[in-house]
């Protein structure tokens, strides 16, 4: 037997038995499954609908926050860069404005500016000064850039047309990155001049890299071309182009979904610096922004996991436990139907036969007393009384009187119920009793015949004459069921609390299931042909009930049959009539 | 000495031929086939022992035993019938029947159970006999 099988419930197992007068009430395996189905159904649904709701809701609230939060990084970082490079694009517009043209020719005063914007504003790489001509007329720093001339690159006309100049950043002679801010300043004469300065990106890129991103987060700047400007974490290096298409021109932060080249999904955060060639950007990985989320995630899921585990748990036990017990509760009801019927079958098969038997006796004793007289007349006349052929005949009729008169007898017998009267009897000595009436024919035919008697049989109280005619029945019928040489076995064991079973089994013909079904009918009987009246276990069933026992039978045809008979240690109370 | 008896049983052919039987054996037969004729008998003459069928139209056994019995109680009454219930049993033997016979009988026990009721018949009558005649002396003074 399997586990499944095991715990299979006994309403699943067994047949349902829809038509008849012994159908079940309910159809259990499908009330089972209904209760199983809506009990789940509106328990769980509501339940996954909430979670659900939850989850997008939850979902969303976190993405939304985590796109607010990366737009609010952005734009307080678009101000910070620009109010950098305003800060020292505001530097040089007040040293042009301050000092005069000859002072800021001269290379030393120059130098001690030099100095100075360092020592104030930090970033500051070097200082030239170029006439209208393009032409760089005074420089102090590093590089000999004395007298470069610069009226062919495009920086310098801007210049000349805006006012101020901001370039992209760019290697320098030394390899480093930087960038120039330039301002013109016309004289009064109508003639104009450029200082122009070099910054390194040092504190640029301080600025970009300390953003609180978290995770793959990158912050870096890219001109409108699209040529990072910064180095970043995991982008391309600087002067490559970024592999992100360059939003359109907004005042505004913007923020909009995209995928990397690996195809992730990521967050692009940009803002258009204003005054500068730059395009601050912020990429920031999806996952990584939904980290909470996922872990939330997780604790949701797993928290509806258990929910629904524990529910449909409940839900199979609870049905299973319901519905079986109306099942064990119906099946109780069909068997009790099925006992009634059946008695009540035995009972008006017994009135029918003690109506018939009763209405026999009283021709059965006319021909009873006819035949005497018969016999009488014969054996009171001299003439006849030797011819023993008509006496014989006469015996033969008066015989077969007597025969039926058994007949009717037993049949009153099974159909009355006659008074119990009890006694304290001992098991095995009534069947002793019983085995000595048989003990001739046992020896004639070498049937084996073992008894064996638990030793904790107590004595109790019972019918002696009931018990020997029960035990006498089923023992005949064994024996006549056994060929020579049969085994006749007859224990007695005690059933907790207060039962004892007696087993009654012979290795004889056996039954068929049929004739199981019959066995206790009036008048079905295998043997007719050898005398049998097909009584006798009818009324053995009689006598059982009486006495408020149970008697069981099961058969193998060709192997034998077992009765057992259950009879309660302690008389039944008399049941209402 | 040959037992005086009488059969009351409604059906006529068991009368006759029990009737027949009883005479082979040497007993007076007086038959009755209704429980009326019966008891206009019982008054008219006097009977060692009744054989009383117990079911029988108009008036049954027991009633007629009941009639018997309280006209003449030491009247003995064998019922015989085809077949009593416990009931039937115990009641007749409280209104004093001899015994209960089922039928079909057999015509040995029966003649057995005659000799019974004629045996406890002459008791009753020594005893009676033997009553008078003392309150006879005991009147008369002797």
């Amino acid at each position: 037997m399997t586990i499944i099988d095991r715990i299979k419930p006994d309403f699943l197992r067994s047949r349902n038995i829809t038509t008849g007068p012994f159908r079940q009430m309910f159809n259990y395996s499908r009330i089972w499954q209904w209760a199983m189905l809506l009990t789940s159904l509106v328990t769980l649904v509501p339940l996954v609908l909430i979670t659900a709701i939850d989850y997008n809701v939850t979902q969303q609230s976190i993405e939304s926050e985590n796109l607010l939060r990366t737009l609010r990084v952005g734009s307080n970082a678009k101000r910070t860069i620009s109010s950098f490079l305003s800060e020292r694009l505001a530097a040089l517009t007040f040293v042009v404005r301050d000092k005069s043209h000859e002072e800021l020719n001269d290379p030393a005063k120059l130098a001690v500016l030099l100095d100075n914007l360092r020592e104030s504003y930090g970033g500051f790489v070097d200082l030239g000064v170029i006439n209208s001509d393009g032409v760089q007329t005074t420089y102090v720093g590093p590089y000999s850039l004395q007298g470069k001339d610069y009226s062919d690159q495009d920086w310098c006309t801007e210049v000349q047309d805006k006012g101020f100049h901001i370039s992209d950043v760019f290697l320098g002679f030394r390899k480093v990155p930087h960038l120039v801010i330039a301002v013109k300043h016309t004289l009064p004469d109508g003639s104009c001049y450029i200082l122009r300065t070099a910054l390194d990106t040092v504190r640029f890129n301080e600025l970009l890299t300390t953003l609180e991103l978290g995770g793959r987060g990158d912050a870096f700047l890219v001109n409108r071309e699209g040529v990072i400007q910064t180095p970043t974490r995991y982008q391309k290096d600087i002067f490559e182009n970024i592999s992100y298409t360059i939003p359109e021109f907004s005042e505004n932060t913007e923020i909009r979904e995209d995928k990397n080249e690996q195809g992730e999904p990521v967050i692009v955060c940009s803002s258009y610096i204003p005054d500068s060639p730059y395009i601050l950007m912020i990429i920031k990985h999806k996952n990584d922004m939904m980290q909470s989320w996922h872990q939330t995630r997780l604790k949701l899921i797993l928290f509806l996991a258990v929910s629904i585990s524990v529910i449909i748990l409940v839900i199979f036990a609870f049905s299973t436990y319901l519905v079986n017990n109306m099942y064990l509760a119906d099946e109780r009801r069909l068997m009790i139907l099925h006992e009634m019927e059946y008695s009540n079958k035995l009972a008006s098969i017994g009135r029918l036969a003690a109506g018939v038997a009763h209405e026999i006796n009283n021709p059965l004793a006319i021909i009873n007393e006819k035949a005497g007289l018969i016999k009488d007349l014969f054996t009171y006349t001299d003439t006849y009384a030797a011819d023993t052929r008509i006496v014989g005949l006469i015996d033969s009729v008066l015989s077969s009187v007597e025969r039926c008169g058994i007949i009717t007898k037993r049949l009153l017998g099974f159909a009355r119920h006659m008074e119990v009267t009890l006694e304290s009897i001992s098991i095995g000595t009534v069947i002793n009793e019983v085995l000595t009436f048989l003990n001739k024919e046992a020896e004639y035919r070498n049937i084996s015949v073992k008894v064996d008697v638990a030793p904790n049989i107590p004595e109790f109280q019972c019918d002696r004459g009931k018990l020997q005619q029960i035990f006498l029945n089923i023992v005949n019928n064994a024996f006549s069921a056994m060929d020579v040489g049969g085994k006749l076995t007859i224990t007695v064991h005690p059933d907790p609390p207060d039962h004892i079973v007696v087993t009654i089994t012979d290795n004889g013909c056996g039954m068929t299931e049929e004739e199981l079904g019959k066995i206790y009918e009036p008048f079905y009987s295998t043997k007719t042909k050898t005398g049998g009246t097909g009584l006798g276990l009818s009324i053995t069933y009689g006598l059982v009930q009486e006495l408020g026992g149970k008697i069981k039978v099961t058969s193998t045809k060709g192997e034998g049959t077992t009765f057992s008979i259950q009879l309660p240690l302690h008389p039944p109370q008399k049941a209402e009539k | 000495m040959s037992e005086k008896i009488l059969l009351i049983d409604d059906e006529v052919d068991f009368l006759s031929a029990m009737s027949e039987r009883m005479k082979a054996r040497d007993m007076q037969v007086t038959t009755a086939s209704s429980a009326k004729e019966g008891l206009e008998k019982v008054s008219a003459e006097s009977f060692d022992a009744v054989i009383l069928d117990l079911a029988m139209p108009e008036m049954d056994g027991i009633e007629t035993l009941k009639i018997l019995k309280e006209k003449n109680p030491d009247l003995q009454v064998i019922l015989l019938t085809g077949h009593a219930t416990i009931k039937q049993g115990i009641e007749a033997m409280k209104l004093g029947a001899l015994d209960l016979l089922e039928k079909p009988a057999d015509i040995n026990a029966l003649t057995a159970k005659i000799k019974t009721a004629q045996a406890r018949k002459m008791l009753i009558v020594e005893k009676k006999n033997e009553e008078t005649i003392r309150k006879i002396m005991a009147t008369k003074g002797w």
